[in-house]
């Protein structure tokens, strides 16, 4: 009564076979990820020291360390967040509190997400028209992390809408029937309930500009510069030119240096990924409702 | 007005226009093209309970959402005809909507306390209504607290938990916080859409205990399903039909000797 007949049979053999297409087609998208990263640790893990991430680099970039550079990244990636954060979260409000639902908003909205899409090089070249030339920054941080917050502002505002939407409708339907403004509700009850998934949504689509070159290379980063910064309208090094540059453009580079730098800049960006997704988990976890 | 309600064809009295908490004249309601309500004229008493009952869909919540007219937030909604809530219109253009919002509270049926403490649930309306209360001293502010959990028969269970999430409570608990957060600012009109239909049975008892204590002192407007609910809750009663009012009588009355068959049908349970 209970014996499988032929067509379960024949089930089975398919539900087997799917199960080992998709299974293969995943571990060919690792893989590669997987050999990027061995290949970096085995060729970079070498040249890593204290002395190395806390020097200036010497001899033409063909010796000494990344210091300027790792301080610079830092420099960039912090200015770009102060800048992002509030047009962001204030678009974001805007959208997911006061907009009605019609065709602007919604017109919005697809910008929004087709602008994700504009490449990075666009981004710079608008960020040396309007920050470097326009607005008259120069080539400074200043001007390279407005470009990358520009760059970053649709992934924000979409992230910072998400943590907005988080919140329940029913506590913003509790709040305006008890006669509370769009704004007493925001300030009382959506703000507190979403400002945590809010930032570590910013800081983790901010931290991705990490590697960026292009949008920093005609904006703020320079070639050589073993200075460190001493204010935003400075220009500094950056970790992701200077891999740039001594894989291309300096030559008798050691072979052991750029995979250093490489390893270094994808643990930084690996690390701020990995403490704004635990501080997002640990949140959600908290959550009640 | 083919369908009006006159309130003495159903052996009641014309109620005196000072007697009345909320009259409704002609009010006609439109979603887009959509009508869901028809010329609804209802005189609802002051300091009464009274039951709103019909099948599902036929216009009970719109009805109440007209009376603090939440549903304008939609957008697409549009209202003809007249609403006073204690003799006054409220769609005359003067009218701010946030008075409107404090003299009718609403209560729905799933409890929605704030993600905020007890305390800070109970007097979240407060401070949004009452400028003064940023001049309160902590022990006038525990005051407004302590009555209105008093008043919801909720005090002795929380007393000593005032602090914690008011969404740890209950669901019972949380029904009755819901209604506690709107008697700081004094309403005149409690709003109430199935408000036990959450809750257990013993939960949906203790909760219509409460509101026939509230009796008197405030005007509440209950949407029931549960016709046991609406005979033991209500002291008037007011059946819908598809947009219209059918029936407006005392409850002893549209239970015992209905008007209209519709009503005695429904009742009855043969539909709905
Ligand atoms: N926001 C809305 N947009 C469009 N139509 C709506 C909306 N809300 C309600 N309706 C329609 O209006 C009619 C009345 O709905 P309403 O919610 O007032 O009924 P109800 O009597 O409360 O029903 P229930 O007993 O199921 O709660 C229904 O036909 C419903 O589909
Ligand atoms: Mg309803």
């Amino acid at each position: 009564m209970f014996e499988a007949t032929e067509i379960n049979m024949r089930h089975r053999r398919t539900e087997v076979l799917f199960r080992l297409l998709f299974g293969m087609m995943t571990i060919l998208l690792i893989l590669p990820v997987a050999l990027i990263l061995g290949i970096l640790i085995y060729k970079g893990a070498p040249v890593l020291s204290l002395d190395f991430l806390l020097s200036e680099p010497t001899n033409g970039m063909t010796a000494g360390g990344i210091f300027p550079a790792l301080v610079g990244t830092i420099w960039l990636v912090a200015v770009a967040l102060i800048a992002s954060l509030p047009v962001g979260v204030a678009a974001a409000l805007y959208l997911s509190e006061y907009a009605p639902n019609n065709w602007l908003t919604r017109a919005i909205n697809l910008a929004i997400i087709n602008l994700a899409g504009v490449p990075s090089i666009v981004h710079a070249l608008f960020g040396v028209g309007a920050f470097v030339l326009f607005f008259k920054f120069g080539t400074s941080i200043l001007a390279a992390s407005l470009t990358l917050a520009i760059m970053t502002l649709p992934v924000v505002i979409v992230s910072t809408r998400e943590a907005m939407q988080a919140v329940p409708q029913a506590f913003r339907e509790a709040c305006w029937n008890m006669g509370a403004t769009r704004w007493q509700t925001i300030r009382r009850v959506v703000l507190p309930n979403s400002i945590s998934g809010i930032l570590t949504g910013v800081i983790l689509e901010v931290s991705r500009t990490v590697g960026e070159t292009a949008p920093i290379m005609f904006t703020g980063a320079a070639f050589f510069l073993p200075f460190l910064p001493q204010s935003v309208f400075d220009q500094t090094m950056a970790m992701s030119l200077h891999l740039f540059v001594i894989s291309t453009q300096v030559p008798n580079v050691p072979e052991g240096l750029p995979y250093g730098v490489a390893l270094v800049l994808i643990a930084m960006v690996l690390s701020m990924n990995a403490i704004s997704i635990a501080f997002r988990m640990y949140l959600r976890n908290k959550k009640k409702w | 007005m083919a369908n009006a309600i006159h309130p003495e064809e159903f052996g009641l009295s014309k109620p005196e226009p000072a007697q009345l908490a909320i009259e409704t004249h002609d009010l006609n309601l439109w979603y887009g093209t959509f009508q869901a309500l028809f010329d609804v004229d209802l005189m609802i008493k002051r300091g009464r309970i009274t039951g709103l009952i019909g099948p599902s869909g036929c216009g009970k919540s719109t009805y109440l959402r007209t009376i603090n007219r939440i549903n304008e937030r939609l957008g697409y909604v549009r209202t003809t005809g007249s609403i006073e809530v204690m003799g006054q219109n409220i769609l005359a253009p003067e009218v701010e909507l946030v008075q409107v919002r404090k003299q009718v509270g609403m209560v729905f049926q799933r409890p929605n306390p704030l993600p905020l403490s007890i305390r800070e649930n109970v007097i979240f309306g407060y401070k949004i209504h009452e400028p003064e209360a940023r001049r309160l001293t902590r022990n006038q502010r525990d005051e407004i607290v302590e009555k209105a959990l008093r008043e919801v028969l909720l005090w002795d269970t929380v007393k000593d938990r005032l602090d914690s999430p008011a969404t740890a409570l209950s669901l019972e608990e949380q029904q009755k916080l819901c209604i506690a957060r709107l008697l700081p600012v004094k309403p005149s009109v409690l709003l109430m859409d199935e408000p036990c239909s959450a809750l257990d049975p013993k939960g949906t008892e203790a909760v219509e205990e409460l509101i026939w204590e509230l009796r008197g002192e405030y005007t509440i407007l209950i949407v029931t399903h549960n016709m046991a609910q609406a005979r033991r809750a209500s002291e008037e009663c007011i059946f819908m039909l598809l947009g219209k009012v059918v029936e407006h009588s005392s409850t002893d009355d549209m239970f015992v000797t209905p008007k209209s068959q519709e009503t005695a049908d429904y009742i009855e349970g043969r539909y709905g």
